[in-house]
């Protein structure tokens, strides 16, 4: 006998042993194991019964599918379809007029046709497909909406001056003349005098030249279409409601809070003690107020402090205040993000000479980004159902105006109320969940990543 | 690149009078050292004697209070354009390798080479492609870090900054977070790269590679640089105290 030992060859592998099977072993494991199983068993299944069965009686079973008035509604104890099938369209775009309702139709079909390929990683021309949704779309989705031919008047010489008592350029297609021309005046003067300045701060005359033309050329292609006149009748945004408010509102509020809350975020953790403090300052102050608050104040208060005569239109009033809460909201998200990105990613971008911008936009952001995607969303679900406060400055959307509808007495009956809810209820159900539900594919996604990040911390 | 004049004939490091201190403690004192082109310095010590901070300040990881550290006719002040500079032409190899982790191994050797030096994509493909095979892995491109050992991690974290055609190299304690059966395919990567003159400087605990790679060993002790030598000197006949302790601790 001797002590020491050889392997001669290697074990192989065996599967694992089998679980005891069976549906009956299922219950019995899962769900009847002890007395406290049992217990949790029979709760479960009660709050089942008690909750579904007459959730499934009032939507379906009881409900009525048909119907041209109350009379069709009064006596049943179900849902009342029909109420929602008459008030279908005012539901979906408030009081739109109805000759024009392929406009809105036209701002769904091109979102869906935009943000669709957007969210499925396999979809080629990503860059494009960006460009449009959150570059052109918005210009056109705002232009198809309201009608356009804002027809500005003055840019910012024309505020001091009378230009069009010294020249008379004419108006051409709803461009007003005399505000292109105070437009590309005032472009020329502050070019100018900025690469002046700048010039003093030895940045190159050129650098400057550039940065302006794309500063005045991002402004006038976001200015001239909005100025044209396509030919479409204004609609007022009074007029607008229901789903196509909410879905602007929230879109609006999506888009703009992650931009916003990432210069937020970023702005808190700067070194600049004057862009951390603001950037506090900011954040604090929006995440203290009720965003009723915000609603009432940009509604209400907001024009007895502007100029006399300058005012803006009271939907863009409240999707600015939106954005605003919702950025606020978004940078603290954002910052923990931040957070979590060790310092030696920081370093290991510097010493490869990336300067700030690229070392957050290239090497920081992207990780962080991907590491908050559920706080991310989160939030967007939030603001989702939080547009619905804009009904308190009079706004209607999607809730508002089914609440509105209430009021018709020639739907007055018993289950309306109920039914009213519970489409709305549907439909936010539905969009929150389609939000969760992509979320949660990204995240996955991402799921290797969160591998990598860790295997590189290791 | 840059607008800077450089002393055609300046040593790749200067480093006079330097000081530093974290809050009241003072890590780095009175650092005078030259560096010259093409040579390769070893740095040693116990740990806190402060080699890391000392090569961290060449690329300005770490400010230094006083003195004066000219990197290749460069002064290091706090001036953003100087930092930039000094940064683009100078490369750093970490402890941690410190890998992109959310980039694939070619996108983490073409990320500085466009957008810092400005390369068209395949150029800086081609390039990076070059510095893989150079470190023995253009079979991982595709991977991303996680995926590979912590050897060939540390060997994509040397071909990255070597894509920006670096005029000097820092080397961090580059093999101390290795298994010992892949510190040696590390250090080959880093003699290789010493046999074609790159300038160097290496903080390391591996003293059979210091004695066979280095031109010069520098002991540090408590901030200051203690001993100074070419190594079969430094080995063979260490004159400080300080350094033959070291040694008989290090040395079997």
């Amino acid at each position: 006998m001797s002590a020491a030992f050889v392997r001669a060859e290697t074990l192989p592998p065996q599967p694992a042993p089998f679980a005891t099977g069976g549906l009956g072993g299922w219950f019995a494991r899962r769900l009847l194991a002890t007395p406290g199983d049992v217990a949790m068993t029979i709760v479960g299944f009660a709050a089942f019964v008690l909750i579904v069965v007459p959730l499934l009686r009032f939507l379906v079973l009881d409900a009525v599918w048909s119907g041209e008035s109350r009379d069709d509604c009064i006596k049943a104890s179900g849902a009342c379809w029909p109420f929602v099938a008459a008030k279908f369209n005012q539901f979906v775009y408030g009081f739109y007029p109805y000759d024009e309702l392929w406009r809105p139709n036209l701002v769904f079909a091109l979102g869906l046709l935009l943000l669709v390929p957007l969210m499925i990683p396999a979809a080629p021309f990503k860059r494009l497909n960006a460009i449009l949704f959150f570059g052109v779309y918005p210009i056109v989705g705002f232009v198809l909406l309201t009608g356009g031919n804002l027809d500005f008047q003055r840019f910012f010489i024309g505020r001091f001056v009378r230009i069009s008592d010294y020249v008379d350029v004419g108006n051409w297609r709803g461009f007003r003349g005399s505000f292109w021309l105070d437009f590309a005046a005032t472009a020329v003067v502050l070019t100018a005098a900025i690469a002046i300045v700048a010039r003093m701060f030895r940045t190159r005359f050129v650098t400057s030249l550039k940065a302006m033309l794309v500063v005045f050329g991002a402004l006038a292609l976001l200015l001239a279409p909005a100025d044209a006149d396509f030919g479409l009748r204004w609609v007022e945004s009074r007029e607008w409601g229901g789903l196509l408010v909410t879905l602007v509102v929230a879109i609006t509020g999506i888009v703009a809070s992650l931009p916003i809350g990432i210069a937020l975020a970023l702005g808190r953790r700067s070194n600049m003690r004057l862009v951390r403090w603001v950037s506090i300052a900011f954040i604090e102050f929006w995440r203290g107020v009720p965003l009723i608050t915000v609603l009432f104040f940009a509604t209400y208060m907001l024009p007895l402090f502007l100029p006399g005569g300058a005012s803006i239109e009271r939907l863009v009033r409240a999707l600015i205040g939106v954005a605003l809460f919702a950025g606020a909201y978004m940078a603290e998200v954002v910052r923990g993000g931040l957070q979590a990105i060790p310092k030696h990613q920081y370093e290991s971008a510097a010493a490869l000479g990336l300067g700030y911008w690229r070392t957050m936009g290239l090497v920081v952001l992207p990780q962080a980004l991907t590491s908050v995607i559920p706080g991310i969303v989160n939030n967007f679900i939030g603001l989702f159902k939080d547009t619905t406060l804009v009904q308190i400055v009079a706004i209607l959307d999607l809730l508002g105006q089914i609440r509105a509808a209430f009021a018709d007495p020639n739907w007055a009956a018993p289950t309306t109320l109920y039914t009213g809810f519970a489409f709305a209820g549907g439909i936010y159900f539905i969009f929150c969940f389609a939000m969760s539900r992509y979320a949660l594919f990204l995240e996955r996604r991402a799921g290797a990543g969160a591998l990598r990040i860790e295997g590189a911390m290791r | 690149m840059s607008g800077f004049a450089k002393a055609p004939d300046a040593a790749a490091v200067e480093m006079s009078g330097v000081n530093k201190w974290f809050g009241a403690f003072h890590v780095l004192r009175d650092i005078d050292l030259q560096v010259a082109r093409k040579e390769r310095i070893v740095i040693c010590g116990p740990s806190g004697s402060g080699k890391s901070t000392l090569i961290r300040c060449i690329n300005r990881l770490e400010d230094h209070q006083s003195g004066r550290i000219v990197v290749d006719g460069v002064e290091l002040t706090s001036d953003l354009r100087s930092i930039d500079a000094v940064r683009a032409d100078v490369g750093m190899v970490f402890q941690q390798f410190n890998l992109f982790p959310h980039l694939t191994v070619m996108e983490n050797c073409t990320l500085a080479q466009i957008w810092v030096r400005g390369r068209p994509k395949a150029e800086a493909e081609a390039v990076a492609m070059r510095l893989l095979e150079r470190v023995r892995i253009p079979e991982q491109a595709d991977k991303y870090p996680a995926q590979l050992s912590g050897g060939q991690q540390q060997r994509v974290a040397i071909a990255r900054a070597l894509c920006m055609n670096p005029k000097i190299m820092l080397f961090d304690e580059p093999t101390s977070a290795l298994d010992p059966e892949m510190i040696k395919e590390v250090l080959d990567t880093i003699r290789s790269l010493a046999e074609d003159g790159m300038t160097m400087l290496i903080v390391t605990h591996e003293m059979g590679f210091a004695r066979q790679v280095a031109d010069r060993i520098i002991f540090m002790d408590e901030g200051q640089i203690v001993e100074a030598n070419r190594p079969e000197e430094f080995f063979n006949n260490p004159r400080h105290e300080r350094t033959k302790q070291f040694l008989s601790q290090i040395l079997p």
